[in-house]
């Protein structure tokens, strides 16, 4: 872990505050050509309620993996995982998390409002509920005035944000992100990044958070695992000392930056193993 | 006036009045008729290049209805030229005289083959194929044992099998009926089949995430992502079905029906009739896929290939 994970941080959550992803020795292996491929390895990490954590690193270190094996997507191979203190199936079948793709994934079918109750529907959400959340979620996301719009009437971080209010709009304490906004141009990027700060500051909900961005993963996160390929691994785990409150004239503050070189030196460490 | 000579629609109507005369002093003054044919070509052709310019709804519907009827004059005009014998190639006006003579056995015909064989076959065929798709989706042993016939026969010239339907289901319309069953089966299942994985991967994972089980995963992904390939087959099977019915009538059948009225007035040579028969099989082929492109288009307008 090093020295600065001594660094005050004000805004990750107490100690005290209950585990909502625990992985102990937690392993991943494929099945690819008769070959035992491992994507991840003895993987220990505590993510407790309110927290922003980021999983960074480079393709094929397997961090989509775990968030696709806490949202019980991809089975663990050794190891134990839990979620809200089930095992991830149960957890799945409680509806305990909300997944934003890579993609949007969103119906084309389906008007934007109805793909934002989708979930609700599925639920079994009564008809005039449905109708306010999906209007609640899409008012928050900034896309009140789409809600009859077609998914594809809209751009690709417009689509985004839909997917977003959808996973929202069943109120789970967890959010799992798997490199949402990748796809997007950088100043929509930046926007979006923004977006999320504030909705994850007031609602106060658990967010788990894929990316290949050392600034996105910084800028939103209150701990950062950086993580390694062959085998995918967590080489180190950084608590942020940035404030609760952030925008993004912080990203050229001394403290940002300390941050983000520390996370660079990981990814460096951890590539030097080719 | 420059602007009326400019018009399509002036050139049209001189073109047709032009083909008309043409037409009409073909047997007393041959002279008269070639030189009236000699207008009529180049200003059919105008006529068309000045359509082709236009993008209205009224041009593109005036474009085909043209070049139709430049067709059929030119075969009305080769055919009597030429003198070519009628059991050949009857003129179109004889085959319009046949349509009209004999409009009420065309109906019987009409009714016997289309609105009882096709209609009753396509249902069933069309229904069962679909069913047994989902049935096929849901068990593995039915997907790895079934679906290889189901492709090799939706392959297969089915329509060889209607001699086997009459001795089974007798000579009236339900042995026709069987024969389009048999032939819209296959290719509904083997599509519906390909629609119902078409849903992506990310979808898919969307429905594991909200723990949806089997029918809401369903009705709300996987129909209607299936549902463009399941139109595929329903414009598909509308023509194949007509092709079935009205062949199988040449293996037997009671005195009626469309296929039943070409075959014998072959055998009689009475070209004009089984020309016209032609026609009420084209019109109502044409008609009943309109009718299904339009339904598909209202049904998947979310498709690429129908976004606006």
């Amino acid at each position: 872990m090093g020295e600065s994970a001594v660094l005050a941080s004000d805004t990750a959550p107490a100690p005290s505050a209950p585990v909502v992803v625990e992985a102990r020795g937690l392993g991943v292996a494929f099945e690819a050509d008769g070959q035992r491929v491992s994507a991840l390895t003895s993987v220990d990490l505590a993510i407790r309620r309110g927290d922003f954590v980021s999983l960074i690193g480079p393709s094929g270190c397997g961090k989509t993996t775990l968030l696709r094996a806490i949202a019980d997507l991809q089975a663990p191979s050794g190891g134990t995982l839990t979620v809200n203190g089930m095992t991830p199936a149960e957890a799945r079948g409680a509806r305990a998390y909300g997944y934003v793709f890579q993609a949007p994934a969103l119906y084309p079918w389906r008007s934007v409002a109805r793909n934002v109750m989708l979930p609700l529907e599925i639920m079994g959400m009564g008809r005039s509920e449905r109708a306010r959340r999906a209007e609640h979620y899409l008012r928050l996301v900034g896309l009140g005035d789409f809600a009859r719009k077609f998914p594809w009437q809209l751009s690709g971080g417009m689509q985004q944000r839909v997917s977003i209010a959808r996973a929202l709009c069943f109120e789970p304490t967890l959010l799992l992100m798997d490199e949402p906004f990748g796809a997007l141009d950088e100043i929509t990027r930046d926007g979006l990044n923004l977006h999320l700060h504030e909705l994850w500051r007031r609602t106060g909900m658990t967010v788990v958070f894929v990316t290949h961005s050392i600034p996105e993963a910084v800028f939103l996160s209150t701990r950062i695992v950086v993580m390694s390929a062959r085998p995918g691994r967590i080489i180190d785990v950084i608590e942020s000392p940035l404030g609760a409150v952030r925008d993004l004239g912080i990203r050229e503050s001394g403290e940002f930056l300390a941050v983000a070189h520390r996370v660079r030196a990981g990814l460096r460490a951890g590539h030097s193993y080719d | 006036m420059r602007q009326v000579f400019a018009s399509p629609v002036f050139v049209a109507v001189l073109a047709l009045a032009a083909g008309g005369i043409a037409r009409a002093s073909l047997r007393a003054v041959p002279a008269l008729a070639l030189l009236a044919a000699l207008v009529t070509l180049p200003l059919l052709v105008l006529a068309l290049a000045r359509l082709a310019r236009r993008d209205t709804l009224a041009a593109r519907l005036a474009s085909p209805a043209l070049f139709g009827a430049l067709l059929l004059w030119l075969w009305e005009m080769l055919v009597l030229g030429l003198h070519i014998p009628f059991v050949l190639l009857p003129p179109p006006s004889a085959i319009a005289a046949a349509f009209a003579t004999h409009l009420g056995t065309l109906a019987t015909d009409f009714r016997q083959t289309y609105l009882h064989a096709v209609i009753a076959g396509y249902a069933l065929g069309c229904g069962a194929g679909f069913a047994v798709a989902l049935a096929v989706d849901r068990s593995p042993f039915l997907r790895r044992g079934l679906l290889p016939l189901g492709n090799l026969a939706s392959v297969m010239p089915i329509v060889g099998v209607a001699p086997i339907m009459v001795m089974w289901f007798g000579f009236d319309w339900p042995s026709k009926a069987a024969v389009v069953v048999v032939m819209t089966f296959f290719p509904m299942l083997v599509n519906t089949t390909a629609g119902l994985a078409a849903a992506g991967v990310m979808e898919r994972d969307l429905m594991h995430c909200y723990a949806a089980g089997y029918w809401p995963t369903l009705f709300k992904l996987r129909l209607p992502a299936s549902m463009p390939f399941v139109f595929t087959a329903l414009k598909l099977n509308s023509t194949l079905a007509l092709i079935g019915a009205v062949v199988a009538e040449f293996f037997g059948t009671p005195i009626l029906g469309m296929g039943f009225r070409i075959s014998t007035e072959a055998a009689r040579m009475n070209m004009d009739i089984v020309w016209a028969t032609i026609t009420v099989a084209a019109l109502a082929g044409s008609l009943s896929f309109g009718a299904i492109a339009l339904i598909e288009r209202a049904a998947t307008f979310w498709h690429p290939a129908f976004r606006r």
